[in-house]
């Protein structure tokens, strides 16, 4: 159980393997709302709010969820992987170098959801069919792109790695 | 103010014994969007995403237990597709993959809307809800667990555990109309269970809580066997009687007029897809 008080929260979350402390919060607030405005780490983005867009996507033990329908304080305990997480020390992660390469990014509100939903796939199934593709990014909006460079990036991730011998 | 993160089952129960008006946490696709959009101001939550019992599943040889916390990503495919792929089919209709990894069987029944997508598949197939509190268990057919519009026969006491649905041999479909394929909630859909000697259709999305078609069902039984694909005027006019039980209404989502269509056209199609 959260510590709690008449009228605020404090409990830790675990953000890219890093335990954060979350104090004086209000019980409504989303995983999406405390990554952004209380730990400092706004690569999630927030547009919908009610889980139809995809921007807001992060990983928590595993599952690729929208960060905005997890309710912060529920996530204690969890492993919670951001967009911020996923290249070594700041670097550009092999998928965020493809969507460059790719021009998979015009405004760049979208693509972090995507990132992360990309390396969800490719953890999962590192030879993804078209249709996997399509599939696992279907709950990505992108306005801007079209998604064939989207899918394109990923293309040129597996043929990478595959190339590469690193299967993840 | 607080969020409890119970790890057992009895843990869960004990907290909503000693405060039923806690508002039950599933995976939260429901919750946080009345939170974030609708201005839903919860004052004491217990989630049951950590409670081990409800997120497991089970295929007996005559029924299918599924755990109310068990998500529909579960359900799409792999062995509980298998067994039971109406709902397979209705669970790769839910929202998108980032929902389904998260949404659950439980939260749609907890919820209760008419649109839920996998309460079509629980009236056809007439699963059990199983309900446990503090003063024991019970089991509810789906008929008397739904009571209307986000309804249902629920004590605020008490925590869906899990969802009984037999096997049954024979043919099952789901189908749902929306106005996209993709990330949609139901305009109308339909459930439709064939055996070998009686059909059993559920409509969802068009009237106060998931719907039956009864009489259209009986009606179909006295008019042919079953073996054989029926008459093309014969499948017409079932799907006809099926769209005659609903009772849809015109909303933001659609009209009366067109859910009824729908049901008719989505009838139809499952029944004839069951004879190929």
């Amino acid at each position: 159980m959260t510590a709690s008080s008449p009228t605020s929260l404090d409990y830790r979350l675990r953000v890219n393997g890093r335990e954060h402390l979350v104090q004086d919060s209000w019980i409504g607030e989303s995983l999406l709302y405390v990554l952004r405005e209380r730990l400092g780490l706004p690569g999630s983005k927030g547009a919908c709010e009610q889980g139809e867009c995809g921007s807001c996507t992060v990983v928590i033990d595993g599952r690729a969820v929208c960060s905005c329908l997890v309710l912060a304080a529920s996530a204690v305990d969890s492993s919670i992987t951001t967009v911020e997480g996923l290249g070594a020390d700041g670097a550009l992660s092999d998928v965020q170098q493809a969507f460059i390469d790719a021009g998979g990014v015009q405004c760049g509100f979208c693509t972090p959801g995507f990132i992360v939903a990309v390396h969800h796939l490719l953890a999962n199934t590192p030879e993804p069919s078209d249709n996997d593709i399509r599939e696992a990014l279907s709950g990505n909006i992108c306005r801007c792109t079209g998604y064939g460079r989207i899918l394109d990036a990923v293309q040129q991730v597996v043929v990478r790695r595959r190339e590469a011998g690193t299967a993840s | 103010m607080s969020v409890a993160v119970p790890r057992t089952l009895d843990e869960a129960i004990e907290l909503l014994a000693s405060d039923p008006q806690a508002t039950l946490l599933a995976g939260g696709t429901d919750l946080m969007v009345e939170v974030n959009l609708h201005g839903r101001r919860p004052t004491t939550v217990v989630s049951l995403a950590r409670v081990p019992e409800l997120s497991m599943w089970r295929i007996d040889d005559d029924h299918v237990v599924i755990g109310s916390g068990v998500p529909y990503a579960a359900m799409e495919n792999g062995p509980l597709a298998e067994v039971l792929p109406a709902l397979a089919e209705a669970a790769r209709t839910v929202g998108s993959p980032q929902i389904r990894a998260a949404g659950t069987l439980g939260g749609n029944l907890g919820t209760c809307s008419p649109a839920g997508d996998g309460l079509p598949v629980l009236a056809a197939l007439d699963a059990t809800v199983e309900l446990v509190s503090a003063q024991g268990l019970r089991s509810v057919p789906f008929a008397e667990f739904m009571t209307g519009v986000k309804r249902n026969s629920a004590r605020p006491d008490e925590i869906i555990r899990a969802v009984v649905i037999p096997r049954h041999i024979g043919w099952q479909g789901y189908a749902k109309v929306g106005t996209r394929n993709a990330m949609v909630i139901a305009t109308a859909s339909v459930c439709l269970l064939r055996t070998d000697n009686r059909i059993a259709v559920a409509m969802g999305a068009v009237g106060p809580t998931i719907l039956r078609a009864r009489e259209a069902e009986d009606w179909i039984v006295d008019q042919t066997s079953l073996a054989d694909r029926p008459s093309q005027a014969v499948i017409d006019e079932f799907a006809e009687r099926v769209a005659a039980a609903a009772r849809p209404i015109d909303d933001h989502r659609s009209t009366a007029a067109y859910r009824r269509h729908a049901v008719r056209v989505l009838a139809r199609r499952l029944l004839e897809r069951s004879y190929r």
